[in-house]
């Protein structure tokens, strides 16, 4: 249990992290601005991500099973490591870093150092997703600016009364947003460690059946939960005062906007939907909840006639979604390295036909490691 | 979640209230000062009491539309602005019970020739004073039309200057009013009235203001 909890680690400090960032796109202006109360925001999504997450989490996690079969739990360990570093020591830096892109960057490393031929049909519908989800968010963000504009000319509604529809539209969107996060995020935590999950099938009250895949993404529901309720605060404050000064309404609009976006890329009834109806489905795929925060963030400036746009910070976002993935990628690679090549005989690799069996510590192997590593 | 709708509504009737109290304020003012001018000193106590009822009322509910604001954790956003907003129409009424109770106090003799351009100059003042409180009402409920009342208010100040400045030429050009005591005090209750139209245009811009910080 101890080891098993040990290689899980990597995926719950994603999970953490993932809170502790992410979570304040959801609710960030609404407690800044003081419309919702810290702790309302945080029980409203950690209980939301938490039922994205084992409810809608599936989707999307496949996706990036597909584009990397990890077989064995320290390798799913040392990707989510490699993620959780490069996420880490981006944001030191201040670079603009998105979990989603850091896990697919580990997840490359881990296929180019193991030798694994990458599903190129998978990476590109990522890839795609990556450029088409801001701007998505964008033009949802646009239309819903010009609708809610469109309604408060039209129904004049007292200010008083509209601040208090507005609290509620929050509470809302900010409960769906939470919800799609979990549902499309929930890949990044969880999604390397599906095809070899130590959990079994479990059936429980009235024969509800439970995945050995929900209960890993409980689990990593939960540890978004607790990034929520630790650290989530001062990055709300951040983000709602700092970085975007956004009034209730606008935030609002992009809560909602980017909500749709995470839920359109983690819906699989919706995609199933799309497919049987002949219609273009967009494919299943983690997402970067803070670049589609940024998209819709812009669709409303320009719907505002392209005020404040700060075009640089922009070209510095977009650097990111390039620097994050490689910086992964290769750290994946040297953690992969270091993993087999420095604790021999039971890490040695075997070569065999192009693809090599990476053998990395076995689990009583790694606690011995980290036990010594304690007593240094 | 109940709760809150109610408080929200009690806190509009609050507002309503406030600014009712303003307009009627503005139209005893009106009725007051034209009295005051034709001699009619019952009637013109008798406004005195009502506007000082007002002012008092007005001053009892701003305070409390703050308390509630504050306390219940009301737009939480616009808060200051909203305060703000009210707490300067707030001035407009203490001006109005201000100039009254100076006129009671001083009994300024306005000779006939300046009886009219007085009363001009209070509709003009009046005028101002109520499309102050159509611009509160619409930065309440309806943003877009502030401006339809704002420019009205800054045409009545202008009028009201303009009408104030006639006044006090003829003032000191008058041979009626032979000490400069006597012209310092009718130039001095020009002045008054026409402080209700420029406490009122400045009103105006902090709605301005505030609607400008409230669009989206």
């Amino acid at each position: 249990m101890g080891s098993l909890l040990l290689f899980l680690s990597g995926g719950l400090f994603l999970g953490w992290s993932l809170g502790a960032n992410d979570a304040a796109n959801v609710f960030g202006t609404a407690v800044a601005t003081r419309m919702v109360r810290f702790t309302l925001a945080a029980a409203i999504s950690s209980i939301a991500v938490i039922a994205g997450a084992v409810y809608a989490g599936a989707g999307a996690a496949g996706t990036l099973g597909r584009l990397g079969a990890i077989t064995a739990l320290p390798g799913a360990f040392t990707v989510t490591l490699a993620a959780a570093l490069s996420v880490f020591f981006m944001t030191r830096a201040s670079l603009p870093v998105s979990t989603s892109q850091a896990v697919v960057g580990g997840i490359l490393g881990w296929n180019i150092y193991a030798g694994h031929a990458v599903d190129y049909t998978v990476l590109i519908d990522i890839l795609t997703s990556w450029v088409l989800s801001p701007i998505i968010a964008a033009v949802i963000g646009f239309i819903l600016f010009y609708f809610i504009r469109f309604l408060i000319k039209h129904l004049s509604i007292h200010i008083m009364r509209r601040d208090l529809y507005t609290r509620i539209a929050l509470i809302i969107s900010g409960a769906f947003g939470a919800y799609s996060l979990g549902a499309n995020n929930i890949g990044n935590v969880m999604g390397v460690f599906v095809p070899i999950s130590p959990f079994p099938d479990i059936t429980v009250l009235a024969g509800l059946e439970f995945s050995g895949a929900q209960m890993l993404f409980l689990l990593g529901g939960m540890a978004i939960s607790a990034g929520i309720f630790t650290y989530s605060k001062r990055v709300m404050e951040t983000v709602g005062s700092d970085i975007f000064k956004l009034s209730p309404i606008t935030a609002f609009i992009v809560v909602l906007s980017s909500g749709i976006v995470l839920f359109l890329f983690a819906s699989e009834g919706l995609h199933d939907w799309l497919v049987q109806s002949g219609l273009p489905a967009l494919p299943l795929v983690p997402i970067s909840s803070s670049q589609a925060v940024v998209g819709s963030v812009v669709g409303i400036g320009f719907a505002r006639g392209m005020q404040n746009i700060r075009y640089k910070l922009l070209a510095k976002i977009g650097a990111g979604w390039a620097t994050t993935p490689l910086v992964a990628g290769a750290l994946c690679f040297l953690l992969l390295f270091f993993m087999e090549n420095l604790f021999p005989p039971e890490c040695a690799a075997k070569q065999s036909a192009g693809t090599r069996e990476v053998n990395l510590p076995s689990p009583p192997l790694v606690l011995k490691i980290f036990k010594q590593l304690n007593s240094l | 979640m109940g709760k809150l709708f109610k408080q929200t509504a009690y806190l509009i009737a609050d507002i309503d209230n406030f600014l009712d109290n303003i307009s009627k304020a503005g139209l005893l003012f009106g009725l007051a000062l034209r009295e005051y001018l034709e001699g009619e000193e019952k009637k013109f106590h008798a406004r005195i009491d009502e506007i000082a009822e007002l002012e008092s009322d007005s001053d009892v509910l701003r305070r409390e539309i703050r308390h509630k604001l504050y306390s219940k954790m009301l737009i939480p956003e616009s808060r200051g602005d909203v305060l703000n907003v009210l707490e300067n129409i707030d001035n407009v009424i203490d001006t109005t019970k201000k100039v009254v109770f100076q006129i009671d106090i001083e009994r300024p003799s306005i000779s006939e020739d300046l009886k009219k351009d007085f009363q001009e100059l209070v509709m003009t003042s009046q005028n101002a004073l109520d499309f102050t409180v159509k611009a509160a009402r619409a930065f309440f409920r309806d943003s877009e039309i502030i401006n339809d009342y704002v420019h009205k208010v800054y045409f009545y100040e202008h009028e009201a200057d303009k009408i104030e400045e006639l006044i006090k030429r003829k003032v000191f050009s008058s041979e009626e009013l032979p000490t400069l005591a006597e012209r310092m005090h009718i130039r001095d209750f020009a002045t008054y009235v026409a402080s209700l139209s420029d406490e009122s245009q400045a009103v105006c811009e902090r709605i301005s203001v505030a609607a400008v910080k409230r669009s989206l």
